[in-house]
């Protein structure tokens, strides 16, 4: 087992390398970058004090080396002109656009991520679950085929739509205002019990708004999974124990049906992050969606590279969970190979 | 007279489907006496099973027992229920399911969820029923696994199924059921996917606790030789019906029913006549086979396939975590001959190896050491070094019969093109001489050309095999390799199957490696037999000469343990008893084998040879 986790993290930590390579060639591919573009703004503009600035932090940096002593450097692993100071040591770098360090631009916006994503992960495994569990148990009945068709129009809503008609109609009936993740007020303010109300309360819309389409496809994904195991023998099995149907079910083919959904843990992460983004945009979510968006666009490298680099982290340990969650749930994969 | 235990009266089971009703079950009527063990027999499609499911009542959705009565005589209170009539989720119900009557099933892998413990699966079946607390349950579970033979049973109780082989499987399964002390089991083929020394041995423990505890048994199979020696009573089901039921003598002494008499005929027996011909239930005639000619080819001088001392070994990666290594030896030195125009079985039960066997002899798989020959009249080959023109002629040459007709025939293609590919990948003849080909290939198997056009699934088990042996002869080739042609099909079936089988070798000249599990079939269609165990050939005769003597502990324990469908000549149950016939280390000296050796063959008389462990063959040397 020891040795196993040892093995994993080893491999982990090859994968997080590549995907730092990539992710610093891929923001660095088009030509220039933020500050040779400003500095080329400022000098149609003829404004020199800037530009000295600009090219000082140029020169702080390191831009003005080639690309892969500042992807080292980026790294942590060659000295820059602060030293070993890259991401290895703590240090996320410097974000031109806001001109502060990424720490601080994502800062809070990181924790909303992470919480606004968790709500949306419970509400579409409460809301699926028991959805698929009737529905494929019924197959065919009146409440499977008003469950498929809601989960039909749940995929093929694109989610910012919705976003922007509850955004409306929630302000024209209820007079309340859904967008961001706390009343105004609240903004910038330290945290109080009050705010976090205002933030649960605010939670509600999004979590709906981005869950469903997950929400949709889980249902539809489960129930198949679900109907292939009743078929099975062990079910008849159970049943002939004398089980009543619903302990039958659940202890079963439902934990049988569980296993994809675990193994896709690692997936879900990413995919919430980047999926939301214009659901975020539109509903003004402080999340680093937007912020990923609008570094990409201004080629503010550190940032970008920071938030690309947090999403893969996401995955991998996220992988890595949904491997042990499976092998402590499944004997098979625990004790695999040794029949 | 006491009351029997269940009466079936004029049971009735409608399944409503897509494509309209359906009655599986029409007017059974029988009695279960108490203490007896009444067999249930018929093929596939008879309505056995669904009978089974009705008197639990937990047939599918699509089934209803729209007539009849199950009245249940409950021995331990004298009350009497009639199970038709009470809702299949009612209390009373849930309390009689598990609790008076068990079930067990066919396929001991898949009835037990592979993500619980043994230990929680059974004690789970006496907890629902009793109101007792875990300790007891986990006390009692181990009381009954013991009972059912488990080795070690505090360690069974936390034992996953997949840890466990086939029979300990089907034994827990019969822990499960018999926890509860029910009045009534009903086993539904509870042997059919065990090897015939598991399947002795199952049978063996089925009858003794029910001399212990003086329950009912309600055996559904579709083996008579099974049946013989358990049944005390018989009923026969034909597409939902009783054709014949009474006493196991009336039944085998004097069958009385036309359909009865055609299933005992379509049965493989040892005491067969050399040129006597299974009678299937329904013939099917081949047009053109009696007026076929063998291509003319050059006959090779010796054997047209050999095996020399084929080895093989594969590496096991133990455990998830661990990445422990191990290796274990699937095939020990083995060699076989094949002659032209002969069959050659090899028999052994699952795992003992033939199946790499013949995958090596197709080139599947490539052996540690040892070589595979082929002769085709220009001196043997090592099938293994061809290249190039030579292997593609080779692989024509040799063809490969399929067990399973259901997952061997792509159910998207149809018979048109399952059949043509062959010929297309080989690139032989234009499109309609292909056509002309595969007509007459369709017409040698018995099936008419309007299947042409037909999806398989549109076929029975029996015609899909036909096909798979349509497509295998598609290249003339001269050796085909059956694994288990048979064993996924029904005894009528599988006498047409196996009638077609020696009709072609006779009219085509071909030569057969045929792989099984089942003695009689083998019997019936093979002229040597090689018995394998553990990897090894242990022994290897002409047929006559094996079964008049078999000389190797294993072969003899492999064919005390199949049941001959003739009352008189019972299995011996005790003899069975001991286990241990498949341990290489545990066979009698002069047959015992050390781990790591090979021992050797000896010849005790022409063709007749058995394997000896090395020490007494250096002292004979």
């Amino acid at each position: 087992m020891i040795r196993f986790l040892l093995r994993r993290i080893a491999t982990m930590a090859v994968t997080m390398l590549i995907i730092s390579a990539l992710v610093f060639f891929i923001i660095k591919l088009p030509p220039g970058d933020f500050l040779t573009n400003q500095i080329a703004e400022l000098r149609a503009q003829g404004e020199s004090a800037s530009i000295a600035k600009a090219e000082f932090l140029i020169r702080q940096y390191g831009l003005d080396k080639p690309a892969w002593q500042q992807y080292l450097v980026w790294l942590g692993v060659m000295p820059g002109p602060n030293g070993f100071s890259g991401l290895l040591q703590g240090d996320w770098g410097w974000s031109f656009e806001y001109d502060k360090p990424v720490v601080d631009v994502v800062g809070d916006a990181l924790w909303l991520t992470l919480l606004v994503n968790f709500a949306v992960v419970i509400f579409i495994h409460l809301v699926a679950i028991p959805i698929a569990i009737y529905s494929a148990t019924r197959q065919y009945s009146i409440g499977d085929y008003i469950a498929t068709f809601i989960g039909y129009i749940g995929l093929a809503t694109p989610s910012f739509l919705l976003a922007l008609i509850l955004l409306y109609y929630m302000n024209r009936w209820f007079g309340i205002s859904i967008g961001g993740l706390f009343d105004a007020q609240y903004a910038g303010q330290p945290w109080t019990w009050d705010k976090v109300q205002s933030l649960l309360s605010h939670l509600v819309v999004p979590t709906v708004v981005i869950g469903l389409g997950g929400t949709a496809a889980m249902i539809r994904r489960m129930r198949a999974n679900l109907l292939d195991e009743l078929g099975k023998q062990y079910y008849v099995t159970a049943k002939a124990k004398g089980l009543g149907p619903t302990k039958a079910l659940l202890k079963y083919p439902f934990r049988m049906s569980l296993n994809p959904f675990i193994a896709d843990i690692g997936n879900l992460l990413p995919q919430l992050v980047s999926g939301s983004v214009l659901v975020s945009l539109v509903l003004s979510l402080p999340t680093v969606g937007p912020i990923l968006l609008s570094a990409l666009k201004s080629q503010d490298q550190f940032l970008a590279g920071f938030i690309l680099m947090f999403v893969a982290v996401l995955t991998v340990v996220g992988m890595l969970v949904s491997d042990l969650l499976l092998a402590w749930l499944d004997p098979r994969i625990r004790m695999g190979g040794a029949r | 007279m006491e009351a029997p235990i269940l009466s079936v009266r004029e049971l009735t089971v409608d399944f409503s489907t897509d494509a309209g009703n359906f009655r599986a079950v029409d007017g059974l009527t029988f009695d279960i006496p108490r203490g007896k063990t009444v067999a249930l027999v018929g093929e596939s499609g008879s309505g056995k099973s669904v009978t089974a499911q009705a008197i639990l009542q937990i047939l599918s959705k699509k089934a209803k027992i729209t007539n009849g009565s199950l009245l249940f005589n409950d021995p331990s209170n004298g009350g009497s229920i009639d199970i038709a009539s009470l809702p299949a989720e009612s209390d009373a119900m849930h309390s009689l399911r598990g609790g008076r009557i068990a079930m067990i099933f066919q396929e001991p892998m898949t009835s037990l969820s592979p993500l619980h413990t043994i230990g929680d699966q059974i004690s789970e079946a006496l907890m629902i029923h009793a109101d007792v607390d875990q300790a007891t349950a986990n006390q009692r579970t181990m009381d009954v696994l013991n009972r059912v033979g488990f080795p070690d049973p505090k360690r069974a109780l936390r034992t996953y199924p997949f840890e466990l082989s086939g029979g300990l499987r089907q034994r827990a399964m019969i822990a499960m059921a018999l926890i509860t002390r029910p009045a009534l089991l009903i086993a539904d083929e509870p042997t059919t996917a065990l090897d015939v020394t598991t399947q002795a041995q199952i049978l063996d423990l089925i009858k003794e606790l029910q001399v212990e505890t003086g329950m009912s048994v309600l055996l559904i199979t579709h083996d008579l030789g099974v049946v013989a020696n358990v049944a005390d009573e018989v009923v026969v089901m034909y597409r939902g019906r009783i054709m014949e039921a009474g006493s196991r003598e009336e039944i085998f002494r004097n069958a009385q029913h036309p359909y009865l008499q055609a299933l005992m005929r379509a049965v493989p027996r040892f005491a067969m006549a050399d040129d006597e011909r299974l009678t299937p239930i329904r013939e099917v005639k081949s047009a053109s086979l009696a007026s076929l000619d063998a291509p003319q080819r050059v006959q090779p001088a010796g054997p047209i396939l050999k095996v020399e001392r084929l080895t093989k070994s594969f590496t096991l990666r133990s455990g998830w975590f661990a990445g422990k290594s191990r290796e274990i030896r699937a095939v020990s030195e083995v060699d076989l001959s094949l002659p032209a125009g002969t069959t050659l079985g090899l028999v052994g039960e699952s795992g003992c190896g033939k199946t790499t066997v013949s995958k090596m002899i197709m080139r599947a798989i490539t052996p540690n050491s040892g070589k595979v020959l082929f002769d085709d009249g220009t001196g043997p080959k090592d099938v293994h070094k061809l290249e190039g023109e030579a292997l593609t002629t080779y692989r024509r040459s040799v063809q490969f019969i399929f067990q399973d007709p259901f997952s061997s025939l792509n159910p998207r293609m149809t018979v048109y093109e399952l059949l043509t590919e062959p010929l297309r990948i080989h690139d032989i003849g234009t499109s309609d001489e292909r056509y002309e080909r595969v007509k007459h290939l369709l017409e040698m198997v018995g099936l008419d050309q309007r299947a042409l056009r037909r999806y398989p699934h549109s076929f029975s088990g029996g015609q899909r095999q036909r096909l798979g042996i349509a497509r295998a002869l598609a290249l003339e080739p001269r050796v085909l390799l059956c694994d288990e042609p048979v064993s996924a099909l029904d005894v009528s079936v599988q006498a047409q199957v196996l009638n077609l089988l020696k009709d072609l070798q006779s009219a085509l000249g071909l030569s057969y490696l045929f792989v099984s599990h089942n003695l009689a079939v083998v019997d019936y269609i093979a002229d040597t037999i090689a018995v394998m165990c553990r990897g090894y050939i242990v022994e290897e005769a002409p047929k006559s000469s094996l079964f008049r003597n078999p000389v190797h502990p294993y072969t003899q324990a492999l064919l005390a343990a199949v049941p001959d469908p003739d009352i008189d000549r019972p299995l011996d149950f005790t003899k069975l008893r001991t286990g241990g016939f498949s341990q290489p280390s545990a066979w009698p000296e002069p047959f015992r084998i050390a781990p790591g050796e090979f021992g050797v063959m000896k010849e005790i008389e022409p063709g007749h040879k058995v394997r000896l462990g090395r020490p007494t063959a250096r002292e004979a040397a």
